[in-house]
């Protein structure tokens, strides 16, 4: 997007936000774009989907089902 | 009794992001997984203390950070900057498929103070709401808001993001997002 066609409110965030860069960070955190925050949020999502897209790994299935026959076991008279 | 057959089923689907939210703690796929396994050995031991209806997830969640926690503090004592071996922990690993196009990102992340990122995993990442992080997290949910905005904030200055046209110099990254869902 082209910077000049955003609105000043944004512009006056983006300058807040390069000015703060230099702050200790543990200052107010200067307000991020709506924008800004979607991209980080699509990026994040996208790494953690990597892992949630590999199922359940067989080590865990096998663990929840063992335990699951272990009980049924147990209560056997 | 045995497992109820719903419960059992909610724990099986719960494992995929707990996995995802372990990684992320821990910045280490085989710490991960054994995080996982003793969460799940936990949470298994103690099914009983699991009320019906509520949000399995975030039980589990709960059981797999307050482990991790506590784990985690045992390690600082040994080692006093826990942040530092986070990251060498992370620059150690081998590189494997898939990882190479959220290394930047990663990386950022793994500067981050722990609390902010796991803050900012569970509610941009999880879905949890802000008071499912909040109790996950044992703490208000006021405090989750601000390391939220924190997280993203430095996200931002680490990766030197003042607009989306500046977002990352890494193409890969771009042709991943565009791509959309990956199979």
């Amino acid at each position: 997007m082209n910077e000049r066609s955003k609105p000043p409110a944004q512009q006056a965030q983006m300058v807040e936000s390069a000015a703060t860069r230099t702050k200790k960070p543990n200052n107010k955190p200067a307000k991020l774009t709506r924008e800004v925050q979607a991209r980080l949020g699509q990026q994040l999502r996208a790494m953690y989907e990597q892992v949630v897209n590999q199922g359940v790994p067989e080590r865990f299935a096998e663990l929840i089902n063992r335990i699951d026959a272990k009980e049924d076991k147990d209560r056997q008279p | 009794m045995p497992m109820d057959e719903s419960v059992r089923k909610a724990v099986l689907a719960a494992v995929p992001s707990l996995r995802a939210f372990a990684i992320s703690l821990c910045g280490n796929v085989d710490r991960a997984d054994d995080l996982v396994q003793e969460t799940l050995l936990r949470a298994l031991a103690n099914i009983e203390s699991f009320q019906p209806g509520t949000n399995m997830s975030a039980w589990l969640f709960t059981i797999l950070r307050n482990h991790f926690r506590s784990e985690y503090r045992k390690r600082r004592r040994e080692v006093e900057d826990g942040e530092g071996r986070y990251a060498e922990t992370l620059k150690s690993q081998p590189e494997q498929p898939g990882r190479v196009e959220f290394r930047e990102f990663r990386e950022a992340l793994a500067q981050l103070p722990p609390d902010q990122r796991e803050a900012l995993i569970l509610v941009g990442a999880s879905g949890f709401s802000y008071e499912e992080a909040a109790h996950i997290c044992g703490c208000a949910v006021g405090t989750i808001k601000s390391r939220v905005n924190r997280a993203r904030t430095r996200l931002a200055e680490l990766l030197s993001i003042n607009s989306a046209d500046e977002f990352g110099p890494d193409d890969q990254t771009r042709a991943v997002l565009a791509g959309g869902e990956r199979p």
